[in-house]
């Protein structure tokens, strides 16, 4: 007799979706018709080219050689001192060319957009971490990029505008709504309905319509995957708890999804306080996916304010809504003041600037790290470093000064 | 329920006056919301068939900086769903003008979708546009919108293929909207070169009961004489209008502009 096919189980385990576009109710592609096509193209283009052996391999060299992974899981000793609980590693994001997380899904995108043929690639930037990626992965594979920003956004991270011209892509300041990443979000959009048939938009966050939320976590599992073979070589064991800051959530994702299946793993996701689409918003739908979403009774989206431009939008990744649903992580906030204190921490204790977004996890896992057993092991992402924020923490210091 | 025979009965009259429809826009809140019926009655006066409400939003992804514009000052007034209902039943107290809503998908996912339908129905809208969900997300708004009567108005791109178009057609009721070219809303000089084709690309696939409506960049009356010369059932003007009554136009002046259009609409022999 035959055996029996098992029939298959009806929810499926967290690591096995989306499915049908979908994180159990989030998720989803909620865009103009128009772009319908080319998201169901990108969908196939992905499964097909993804999983192939040239493609993994040219990935694997570039983000070996050029990015410089892997980066460093390093044991912070003094700031274990500090905190005089767990002992903290931090996961050196940081350290990838560019100074930040954003080079890992900007490299795997920019592939793909050359694979599908599309010279002329788009984004949308916050912090200018994504484009300044974005930047660097067109320049080195030959792709036209032009930029997103907010005006405000353009305004406080100077810095990073520069470095995008200099690497040769063009910077559109957008100056509609609160002038920040969901406006640049907005206009990016509407640029690709207008150009869908010969432009590749390469979204910088697990946030937009499927498959982006698929393809980001993707990219971004990198994080996630070194760190667990590192800490396993180091200390034979997984950790207790992973930190990592989330605006839209991709470095968080990245850095818990390899460990979703591992139930002993707590995940802890800090937002920004003025920008908490998970701990103060409610399930509504912006930029293609139904997620928390900040917004008001009549559901107009709104407004944020964070010191971190990269926090700074008002909702969130699918997968974070679904794994806040049902309790796989949990998600807290860090006030501005804390954030500036996170950056002090890991700037005197370290010698490590990390950017203003990944302050936030810094301050939440040190808070975690000093309630917790001297035997157990915290790793925080460190997922950029602070050069671009310099202006702003020492602005600020100086406000205080004043006060 | 049935179709609202409201919008049913008069693309049936026009159909029998040899013309087709002028769907008309105006975003409720313009030029002030206190203003906005005695405009919608300007737009009824020069002739428009359907009128097209928009509902503000804060991040309108398919919309030129025209209507962004128009979105913003309308949220600014305090304009929200439960504002335009109020001024549709107004309206409805001596207007038989069939009514669409043309609503961003979060507003109505905040309220509900049962009762965000019950709502439109029990206001007199007549039909839902909702640029932000296609039919991959609208199984229960179908539901919905089935159970209370509302016409379910679904887009048809020159990106779309033939046999996604046929699937729309099993969603909609009323007509599809037919986008003639890439981008978001506004203005144009000239008709897109991709209209014409695609109109007469999709109008064979559609059924019987289902007309079409040709929208995006209609502005002059040679635009709209040559899509209804290709068999269009309708055309929406929207950015056009707005630019108009952003620039401070009067009821009259409006009324005269939409005279103008509306007579693109008739049918030479």
């Amino acid at each position: 007799m035959a055996a029996k096919i098992p029939a298959k189980p009806s929810t499926p385990r967290l690591s096995e979706l989306p499915v049908d576009g979908h994180f159990g109710e989030f998720g989803g592609q909620f865009v103009p018709e128009i772009l319908i096509p080319a998201l169901k193209e990108l969908e196939r283009v992905y499964k097909e080219i993804s999983v192939r052996f040239d493609f993994q391999s040219e990935l694997k060299a570039l983000r070996a050689d050029y990015g410089g992974r892997p980066t460093p899981l390093y044991f912070a000793k003094r700031l274990t001192e500090y905190a005089n609980g767990a002992r903290i590693f931090l996961k050196r994001e940081d350290l990838v060319h560019g100074g930040a997380h954003a080079l890992n899904n900007a490299l795997g995108q920019a592939l793909l957009a050359r694979a599908m043929g599309k010279r002329r690639v788009i984004a949308e930037t916050g912090s200018g971490q994504h484009g300044v990626a974005v930047a660097m992965a067109c320049a080195v594979l030959g792709l036209h990029a032009e930029i997103y920003m907010g005006a405000r956004d353009i305004e406080r991270q100077k810095a990073n505008v520069q470095r995008i011209q200099l690497l040769g892509a063009t910077v559109h300041p957008v100056t509609s709504g609160s002038q920040t990443l969901k406006d640049a979000i907005n206009e990016a959009l509407r640029d690709w309905a207008t150009n869908v048939p010969t432009t590749y938009y390469l979204i910088g966050s697990a946030v937009g319509p499927h498959p982006y939320p698929m393809i980001v976590r993707d990219f971004q599992r990198v994080i996630g995957d070194e760190l667990k073979g590192q800490l396993l070589r180091r200390e034979q064991r997984l950790p207790d708890l992973v930190v990592a800051c989330v605006g839209g959530g991709s470095n968080a994702i990245g850095t818990f999804y390899p460990f979703v299946n591992d139930e002993k793993v707590q995940f802890l996701g800090v937002e920004s306080s003025g920008a908490a689409a998970l701990c103060h918003g409610s399930i509504g739908v912006l930029h293609g996916a139904k997620t928390f979403v900040l917004q008001d009774e009549h559901g107009s989206i709104g407004e944020t304010h964070s010191i971190a431009a990269g926090l700074d939008y008002p909702a969130v990744g699918p997968e974070h809504a679904l794994y806040k649903k049902l309790g796989r992580a949990e998600y807290i906030t860090v006030s501005d003041q804390e954030a500036l204190e996170g950056f002090r921490l890991l700037a005197r204790c370290e010698g490590i600037l990390p950017s203003l977004e990944a302050a936030h996890a810094i301050y939440a896992g040190v808070q975690r790290a000093q309630r917790m057993k001297r035997d157990q092991i915290v790793v925080i992402t460190l997922s950029g470093r602070g050069e671009k924020d310099l202006e702003t923490v020492v602005q600020h210091d100086a406000h205080a000064a004043l006060e | 329920m049935m179709l609202t025979q409201r919008l049913s009965k008069r693309f049936e009259e026009v159909h029998s006056r040899r013309e087709a429809a002028l769907i008309g826009y105006i975003m409720v809140g313009e030029p002030e919301f206190s203003r906005t019926l005695e405009y919608i009655g300007a737009l009824e006066s020069g002739g428009v068939d359907i009128v097209e409400l928009g509902v503000p939003f804060t991040d309108p992804i398919a919309d030129d900086p025209i209507l962004q514009a128009a979105h913003g000052r309308a949220l600014r007034q305090g304009v929200n769903v439960h504002t335009v209902f109020q001024l549709v039943r107004e309206l409805r107290k001596n207007s038989e003008l069939p009514v669409l809503l043309m609503t961003y998908y979060n507003p109505i996912c905040r309220l509900g979708e049962e009762s965000f339908a019950r709502r439109c129905s029990e206001a007199g809208v007549d039909g839902v546009i909702i640029p932000d969900l296609p039919i991959e997300e609208a199984a229960s708004w179908v539901n919905q919108a089935r159970k209370y009567g509302l016409a379910r108005i679904f887009f048809v791109t020159p990106e779309t293929d033939n046999e996604r178009v046929k699937r729309i057609c099993e969603y909609a009721s009323g007509f599809v909207y037919l986008v003639s070219r890439y981008g978001t809303t506004g203005p144009s000089e000239t008709l897109a070169p991709t209209v014409l084709p695609l109109l007469e690309r999709v109008k064979p696939l559609l059924p019987e009961d289902l007309k079409v409506a040709v929208g995006f960049g209609l502005t002059t009356r040679a635009h709209i004489e040559a899509v209804v010369r290709a068999g269009a059932d309708g055309v929406i003007v929207a950015s056009a209008l707005a630019a108009r009554i952003t620039e401070g136009a009067s009821p009259e002046a409006l009324a005269d502009y939409v005279r103008e259009l509306k007579a693109g609409t008739r049918r030479t022999v």
